[in-house]
């Protein structure tokens, strides 16, 4: 196995398509945003119906934030704390700086364990650094477990949403998608029927499976805990089954304390799906004799986090629990759906974390530009991150970036002709004259191909008037 | 040569070295209830059921186990080692559980449990490995759980369940919280119940 197949930057690189450009295929697709429109208004229902029963939800969510804010401000102490406990409670803990690490940490695991296959738990880090690419690059199989994983692996797609990633599917192509994957001919769209062939399939894997892998939602530093919030069981199944669990988990995922579990265990079944409480939440501490897996190694992953930590106006955007709530009510989310983001963190959240994360170079350097900044995302936050204020923050940073290119060179050259009279009005008379095959019913009607027709392609320019007004009071005739 | 574990910390260390510390973290929210025992109950038995699972209330538990297996014609019923005398049926096969393979669960029709404590405004049950309730795996495989709840065990928020569960996480067992039995609603988000966890959840309140 070579480094590079490990790297997810490598894969990325080959879609280097912008936010613009891939929604507008997006916006193509009436069925994808039927569904979307579907499901996140559904979603959106149940989750104001859970919140508003609770009388002490705003002060949930400033505890909330502020346990999180405590946990950036002392990250390294409390992560040594984490390891500490988990070590003393029978686990491993290695520490990942990049996507690359994290997965020749986790293949090796596997591989010394002797597995030719893994269940997984749905986890957005394994999204992020594409272990499951990397696992099959070394020959061995993930198999995922959530159903909308499992239908989204079955495509051969990816996720378009952090928490129902097919949301883009709609009952009958998943019945397709089973009848001719699952080989089962038989199957109906009901989706009680369609879960229980995932159950009939799944059920045989997760009983022979030696190794699993999951992410993490908390990790509490004093006592070692890890939780995991989960709906079908199949998160139960992964970190009780089988002899071996690896957990991969952003750094920034731990806490300080096993109490404060007390805020977020209100807060995120509330703001993800709607309900009061997700059906399980697993909570397991190192090793425990005679009950679940031997072996328990958690994964520390920084890929990026420590950058995002330290830029203080883009940080708070660490504070997310991946409830998804802000992509729910995004406008923009609700029109292109999440393939357009082309990361695994879309909508709002996706805007702010995939360009710090990920890099800025490429197709996610647009995606702070995907908004509105309406501000919705912000009132729904249980950990009240302004998204709209982070948003225009990674703005003001992208253009920055920009200044050496060509718009940056060409304002500059502009600013220089407009110091002087003179030279405003000598370039007001060149750019009458070069407007001229461009310019119609005072606009310019069409911008000449390359850079000049992708900068005005989403802006209208009127044309320069035959005279200007200085131009009409020199000439006029003086009044009587 | 650095190692990842020491570069990461330095680059966290790093990162912070303007900030300040944070402030303290202020717990106004609602650390307990204010219903009487009688509207705890009442509210989790209503919670429960939202959830579409079946919940008896009975002072005697026993008979209530009984009936509960015989509605679900579960024959085959595994329990931990240490599960209560009062709550063992006559008339069902009843399987200790000393370490069954993870098929020998799969075969079986159900089991039934106890639980450490219980949440109210949730509707939640909480599983820690304690007297009755047995291995993680045993409530988990088989596709119907009986569950018992002691009517004094249930605490009214979340703030007291969490508390409650505490000292277990302190002494490393694993804990699991059950809301409901399981669903999936991955399907145009539409709840669906069952899908690997047991698809019948019935939960028996002790009086």
């Amino acid at each position: 196995m070579t480094h590079s197949s490990l790297d997810p930057a490598a894969a990325r690189d080959a879609r280097p398509e912008s936010f613009p450009h891939a929604a507008t295929g997006a916006l193509a697709n009436h069925q994808v945003r039927a569904n979307i429109r579907h499901a996140t208004t559904s979603i959106r229902r149940k989750r104001a119906g859970v919140v508003a029963e609770v009388p002490d939800w705003e002060l949930l969510r400033a505890a909330g934030a502020a346990i999180k804010d405590e946990t950036l401000a002392s990250l390294d102490a409390v992560l040594i704390e984490l390891e500490a406990s988990i070590q003393a409670a029978g686990g491993t803990v290695h520490w990942a700086r990049d996507a690359a690490e994290a997965n020749e940490i986790v293949v090796g695991l596997v591989r010394a364990e002797g597995a030719e296959e893994v269940v997984k738990v749905k986890s957005l880090a394994t999204d992020e650094i594409r272990l499951n690419e990397a696992l099959e690059g070394a020959g061995i199989r993930p198999i995922e477990t959530d159903l909308a994983e499992l239908i989204v692996q079955l495509a051969g797609e990816r996720p378009s949403h952090l928490l129902v990633p097919a949301i883009h599917k709609n009952r009958v192509e998943i019945r397709d998608l089973f009848r001719e994957r699952l080989g089962r001919p038989d199957l109906s769209d009901d989706p009680t029927e369609l879960a229980e062939a995932a159950r009939l399939h799944l059920r045989e894997a997760f009983l022979r499976a030696r190794v699993a892998i999951s992410g993490a939602n908390f990790a509490a530093a004093d006592t070692g805990t890890i939780c995991v919030v989960e709906s079908e069981g199949n998160g139960r199944m992964c970190t009780t089954l089988p002899d071996v669990l690896i957990t991969v988990m952003g750094i920034e995922k731990a806490i300080p304390r096993f109490r404060d579990l007390e805020v977020f265990l209100q807060l995120l079944p509330r703001s993800s799906t709607g309900e009061r409480m997700n059906p399980y939440t697993s909570l397991w501490t190192g090793v425990c004799e005679g009950d679940g897996p031997h072996a328990f190694h958690l994964v520390l992953l920084d890929a990026g986090r420590t950058r995002v930590l330290a830029d203080p106006a883009g940080r708070p955007a660490l504070r997310c629990i991946r409830c998804s709530a802000c992509i729910n009510v995004c406008p923009v989310y609700r029109q292109t759906g999440g393939h357009a983001y082309h990361s695994p963190y879309a909508g709002p959240i996706g805007a702010i974390l995939a360009p710090q994360l990920l890099g800025e170079e490429g197709a996610v350097a647009s995606l702070p530009f995907a908004s509105s900044l309406c501000g919705a995302c912000y009132d729904v936050c249980p950990v009240l991150i302004d998204i709209p204020s982070i948003l225009v923050h990674e703005r003001g940073k992208a253009v920055a970036r920009e200044r050496s290119g060509i718009e940056g060179r060409s304002l500059k050259v502009l600013g220089k002709a407009f110091a002087t009279r003179a030279g405003y009005e000598r370039a007001q008379r060149l750019g009458r004259k070069l407007q001229r095959p461009l310019a119609r019913d005072g606009w310019i009607a069409h911008f000449p191909p390359g850079p000049l027709g992708a900068w005005g392609r989403s802006r209208d320019l009127p044309a320069l008037p035959a005279q200007t007004f200085r131009e009409w009071w020199e000439s006029r005739d003086e009044p009587a | 040569m650095t190692s990842p574990r020491e570069a990461i910390l330095a680059r966290v260390r790093a990162s912070l070295a303007d900030t300040p510390s944070a402030v303290a973290v202020s717990r106004t929210y609602r650390l307990r209830g204010e219903r009487d025992r009688a509207g705890v109950i009442e509210l989790f038995v209503e919670r429960v059921r939202a959830y579409e699972a079946t919940v008896v209330v009975a002072d005697d538990p026993g008979a209530a186990v009984a009936s509960a297996l015989e509605a679900a014609g579960a024959r085959r019923v595994g329990i931990a080692p240490d599960l209560d005398r009062r709550l063992r049926p006559p008339g069902v096969e009843l399987i200790e559980d000393q370490g069954l393979d993870s098929r020998d669960l799969d075969g079986l029709d159900g089991a039934v449990t106890t639980c450490a404590s219980a949440c109210a405004e949730t509707g939640t049950i909480a599983i820690d490995g304690g007297p009755g309730q047995g291995r993680r795996a045993l409530s988990l495989v088989p596709d119907l759980h009986v569950c018992v709840v002691r009517a004094e065990a249930i605490v009214e928020t979340v703030p007291e369940l969490i508390a409650a569960l505490e000292p277990s996480a302190r002494e490393g067992r694993p804990i699991v919280l059950v809301s409901g039995p399981s669903a999936t609603s991955d399907i145009e988000l539409t709840r669906v119940e069952g899908v690997h966890g047991p698809r019948r959840l019935v939960v028996i309140v002790a009086t």
